[in-house]
């Protein structure tokens, strides 16, 4: 592998309030909280630089838009759960690097800009995430727009400069992807104690999906997300972009160790905290063929140089 | 009692270029201008509300999107900044609203009975969409009546443009229901653009109107087709096709404003009143009123 190692790990979170806000109204609830604050803890021993967010609930139309106010600050209440209270946040973000993915992304083509006013409105999701996974602001983080016209090619790259931007300023990273699973929500309020994924076949695509995050296979799931957007994600933009930035930016292949922390349903919706972690442990076990192959060497010997 | 009425429907889109555009003291960024022809058209039909005797607003507005029914303001008073989220270097807006909480709590009321998921927005650190202060504030920049947002719930997302377009005109018929009971004189507001590809690129300066233009071709003539039937007042047929219409140019009306404003207006069979029609950032808007009192009804373009 080659410069992975700017991304210590990568998280894939959900992006309800319902962890942060309400953990005590189900077991779910509490458990993805759990998961929250464990990673939490791995994220503060892990000698992180920076920790980055891309949020499927913030969508962009001017290409893709980086936080870079220093020290956003507000009190956010969400669209649809604002009777589980109020968020009040107050972020550390890292400037310098919002600068620099802004150029590493439109060095590769992207339209780009940084925002940085008071009382812009972080999203849900990145709110839920940042206050959970760095509530005292040790690390500093960033934030990245998920453009709702873009679709995987522009992904694909906007992930790419992520791995520039990193890799130019000598960082080390952990990658934070706000999404649900299945993202069918209940349309009526319900007792949160009655909580369930919305329906069987969005369940069994979850674990299915869970299963190769477990298995590590990034890159396998990247290649799926076209498949899984037809089939569990209500049509509210373009495709189910967040493994391909998360591939994009982690590296393209399938030689992680996952960890699925939590499943839980969230007012119907799949969510899960999973941990994924680049590893050279899976030789042997996964095919030799799924890398991200920038010069060909011809078939590999399996036998002395493993998935290298 | 008086049974209230609706004294006027209007179709009010939302770009928040068009308040940048007018340079209100609420509004942080400075402009040059531009989006003459809808903010000119916008600034009659402020005129002409001037002269309409209502006791509050209701706007219906995709900005503040739900996916758990619909849900309603429901306190008094909201103050705050409202940041766009998509264009923050153009609209940064200070707010100070009143709302008409007894007539949310009577639509809420009248919409549950209907069939139809609420909610009633209570948290008082909510923050106002800047779909609801755009219309809101061309339509009457002195603020001085209460307004009610109702959310704009997406069943376009969950099932269908004709599902969307059912429940759309239910709620508004619940609407109806219970203003005709409050004895009040309500304006609609239906906030949005019509046909809805955006340029996903910006000129240095967003007020550039040299590269103003609709996206393509496509989305103009279906937008003209849709104000050539509200020139004829066929809002029937309008919200007939609504769900081809909404799916062939990705229109703003996905979140059910028009059809839950016609709904609540009865169909209306009469003119529409044209106030202007303009692109920006590629999108196609248009300023409509309908009024139900033949007598005041314009021909206005
Ligand atoms: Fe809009």
């Amino acid at each position: 592998m080659d410069n992975d190692q700017n991304v210590l790990f990568g998280i894939y979170c959900p992006p309800h309030p319902h962890p942060l806000l309400a953990p005590e109204l189900n077991d779910g609830y509490k458990n993805l909280r759990n998961a929250y604050d464990n990673l939490r803890d791995k994220i503060q021993a892990s000698g992180a630089d920076i920790i980055l967010i891309y949020s499927t609930t913030w969508p962009s139309i001017v290409g893709h838009q980086i936080q870079a106010h220093p020290e956003p600050e507000w009190t956010h209440v969400d669209d649809d759960f604002h009777y589980l209270g109020s968020m009040p946040y107050k972020f550390n973000i890292d400037t310098e690097f919002a600068d620099a993915y802004r150029d590493a992304a439109e060095s590769r083509g992207l339209h780009s800009r940084t925002v940085a006013y008071d009382g812009f409105p972080i999203d849900t999701g990145s709110v839920v995430a940042l206050s959970l996974l760095n509530p005292d602001n040790n690390i500093p983080a960033c934030i990245v727009s998920s453009n709702m016209y873009s679709n995987r090619s522009e992904t694909m790259v906007l992930g790419k400069a992520a791995r520039d931007a990193l890799s130019n300023q000598g960082k080390k990273a952990v990658v934070v992807v706000v999404a649900s699973l299945s993202n069918r929500m209940f349309t009526e309020h319900i007792n949160p104690r009655d909580d369930k994924i919305h329906s069987p076949k969005d369940d069994e695509w979850n674990k299915k999906i869970l299963e190769f995050f477990r298995d590590g296979r990034l890159e396998d799931l990247s290649q799926l997300s076209r498949d899984i957007h037809g089939q569990i994600r209500i049509q509210k933009v373009a495709a189910y972009k967040p493994v391909w930035w998360m591939a994009a930016t982690m590296g393209q292949h399938n030689n992680y160790h996952g960890e699925v922390l939590a499943y839980e349903p969230l007012h119907g919706s799949g969510g899960a905290v999973i941990q994924l972690t680049p590893s050279n442990e899976s030789i042997g076990d996964k095919e030799f063929d799924e890398d991200d192959v920038e010069y060909y060497h011809g078939d590999r010997n399996v036998l002395d140089r493993g998935n290298l | 009692m008086k049974k209230g009425q609706v004294v006027l429907g209007c179709l009010a889109p939302h770009p928040p270029h068009l308040v940048y555009a007018e340079n209100p003291e609420q509004n942080e960024p400075f402009s040059e201008g531009g989006w003459e022809t809808l903010r000119w058209g916008y600034n009659r039909l402020a005129r002409k509300l001037k002269k309409v005797d209502y006791d509050v607003m209701v706007i219906f507005t995709p900005h503040w999107a739900t996916y758990i029914g619909t849900h309603f303001l429901g306190l008094p008073k909201f103050s705050s900044l409202s940041v766009d989220p998509i264009f923050p270097n153009i609209f940064r807006y200070k707010y100070d609203l009143d709302v008409d909480v007894e007539l949310a709590e009577e639509m809420h009321k009248a919409a549950s009975e209907a069939g139809i998921i609420t909610k009633m927005m209570t948290n008082p650190d909510f923050r106002i969409d800047y779909g609801t202060i755009t219309s809101c504030h061309m339509l009457n920049p002195e603020w001085d009546k209460p307004i009610i947002t109702i959310s704009s719930n997406r069943n376009a997302h969950y099932y269908s443009g004709e599902v969307m377009n059912e429940q759309a005109k239910a709620l508004g018929e619940a609407c109806l229901k219970a203003i005709e009971k409050s004895g009040k004189k309500v304006v609609l507001v239906s906030s949005h653009s019509l046909s809805h590809r955006h340029f996903v690129t910006e000129s240095p300066l967003p007020e550039d109107m040299s590269r103003e233009h609709i996206y393509n071709h496509s989305q103009y003539v279906w937008d003209m087709k849709m104000i050539k039937m509200m020139r004829d007042g066929k809002m029937k047929e309008v919200i007939d096709i609504m769900p081809e219409y909404t799916e062939q140019t990705i229109a703003e009306t996905e979140a059910g404003g028009l059809s839950w404003m016609m709904a609540a207006m009865g169909l209306p069979d009469y003119p529409a009143e044209i106030y202007g029609y303009q692109s920006v950032i590629g999108t196609g808007n248009a300023v409509v009123a309908w009024d139900p009192n033949s007598k005041t009804r314009e021909i206005v373009l």
